[in-house]
């Protein structure tokens, strides 16, 4: 199917190109990095840019490193880089959990995390880990850059606190503590490419303190700050689940839609809470499923 | 808008052309260079017909502008059978096994089984399932596919 809007394509080599035309186009500048929501977007009439700006030619915006218990995922960073890393893999096993739910290898080839979070759908499966690990967002614009908290970047579904004239170069995340568990659950139709119904991530420390985010339970993805507290401080007892279960139920907003009704949805969700945690907490021991391996279809 | 002349290797022959800034690279494949290999199956990224190698990985070119592959490396089916082992070997299977029916996911899953091979060359069930989750068939209820995979990397 051939795109029927009209736009300019750009290649800039440096960012102070890139953001110049981001402060001059404004909304109708789009990024360009994996492609593969917007050439969606592009075919579907969902989008109509003057310009789309591919950013892969940028160097700067490369790059996944590791250092000091910090993770830079540049802009670039792909999903398959992101599975690749050993790194990724052995210090934040949540988001590698998570990355291999995304789609499928053809598209994990191209597709970004940082375009995951730009794309902002309410079931985007890098979000709970990251919201995990309080990542945060670097943007970039002609008058500086900012780091912008997880918890704060999604605004609404398919929006985010990036201001039009800025562009996202980065997403950094730290290391929860020396040791931990955790599980990113996803709810889908089927083993394979799908999107999430719903989906759980869960992590715990040695001290008791837990940690749980969702995506697809509500207008955009993020931590369950009720939930976390009923579990704080607790073993996985009946009762404390039970109090987390409520807690969950009491803060996340399911719809219903063509993947699922929300009354699905608030069910899988506890189910999902419950299995998710057990795991976190076999997983902080060595035991438990192997991570990757961990979902509901 | 303003068109680019962009110049890529096509199965390992260097290729230069004119393109406008919304020509999508699957297009340009099959209407401009004669590749017919991807296919145009959901044209949004969902059923993997349209797969092909750009620069050593699997890629859905239905997801890709044209403009994009500047530079780039792009090998499809008509180029990877002559130039990769194991899709040779793949094809040979497939054959032999009638494991595809009416053939329209052949290419695609052919490919990604090469990726998957040249990558781990004994995958389990469940690697193999992983790898070609992204290409639906509609045909064999994957049974066959999966098999004929399996044995090609036993060297049955």
């Amino acid at each position: 199917m051939p795109i029927t809007a009209e736009f300019e394509y750009v290649k800039p080599r440096g960012m102070e190109e890139a953001l110049h035309v981001f402060s001059l186009y404004k909304e109708k500048a789009r990024a360009l990095a994996g492609g593969t929501d917007l050439l969606v977007h592009l075919k579907e009439g969902l989008a109509s840019p003057e310009v789309v700006v591919d950013l892969k030619g940028i160097d700067e915006l490369g790059g996944l490193s590791f250092s000091g218990g910090a993770l830079r995922i540049g802009a670039l960073t792909t999903f398959a880089a992101l599975i690749e890393s050993a790194a990724v893999k052995k210090n934040f096993p949540v988001l590698w959990e998570a990355a291999l739910t995304v789609a499928s290898t053809g598209v994990r080839n191209r597709a970004t995390v940082a375009g995951n979070i730009c794309s902002a759908v309410p079931s985007a499966d890098s979000a709970p880990a990251l919201a995990l690990y309080e990542a945060e967002v670097l943007v970039a614009g002609l008058k500086g850059g900012r780091r912008i908290p997880i918890g704060e970047w999604f605004t609404g579904p398919k929006r985010t606190a990036r201001a039009p004239e800025e562009l996202v170069t980065a997403v950094e995340l730290k290391v929860p503590g020396k040791k931990h568990g955790g599980c990113y659950m996803k709810l889908s139709r089927y083993e394979g490419e799908d999107l999430a119904q719903g989906g759980i991530a869960a992590l715990v420390l040695p001290d008791n303190t837990y940690r749980v985010a969702a995506c697809a339970l509500g207008p955009v993805p993020g931590r369950c700050p009720r939930t976390e507290a009923a579990l704080n401080g607790g073993k996985l007892s009946p009762k404390v689940l039970e109090k987390a279960r409520e807690a969950l139920l009491a803060e996340i907003a399911p719809i219903s839609d063509i993947r699922s009704s929300r009354e699905y949805r608030l069910h899988m969700a506890q189910v999902m809470l419950e299995r998710s945690l057990q795991n976190a907490v076999s997983r902080l021991f060595g035991k438990g499923p192997k991570y990757g391996t961990a979902n509901i279809c | 808008m303003k068109n680019h002349n962009i110049t890529f290797k096509l199965n390992g022959e260097a290729v230069s052309l004119s393109v406008a800034p919304n020509d999508v690279l699957l297009d340009v494949l099959r209407g401009r260079l004669g590749i017919k290999s991807p296919k145009v199956g959901c044209d949004r990224g969902d059923c993997g017909t349209c797969t092909v190698l750009l620069n050593g990985r699997t890629v859905r070119s239905c997801l890709a502008l044209a403009v994009e592959a500047d530079g780039a490396e792009i090998v499809t089916l008509e180029g990877a059978n002559t130039t990769r082992e194991w899709t040779r070997k793949l094809q040979a299977r497939f054959h032999s096994k009638n494991a595809f029916q009416c053939g329209f996911c052949a290419p695609g899953v052919i490919l990604s089984a090469t990726e998957l091979l040249e990558k781990n060359a004994k995958p389990s069930s469940h690697d193999i399932k992983e790898a070609i989750a992204g290409n639906l068939c509609r045909c064999t209820g994957y049974e066959p596919i999966v098999e004929a995979i399996s044995e090609t990397a036993k060297g049955k």
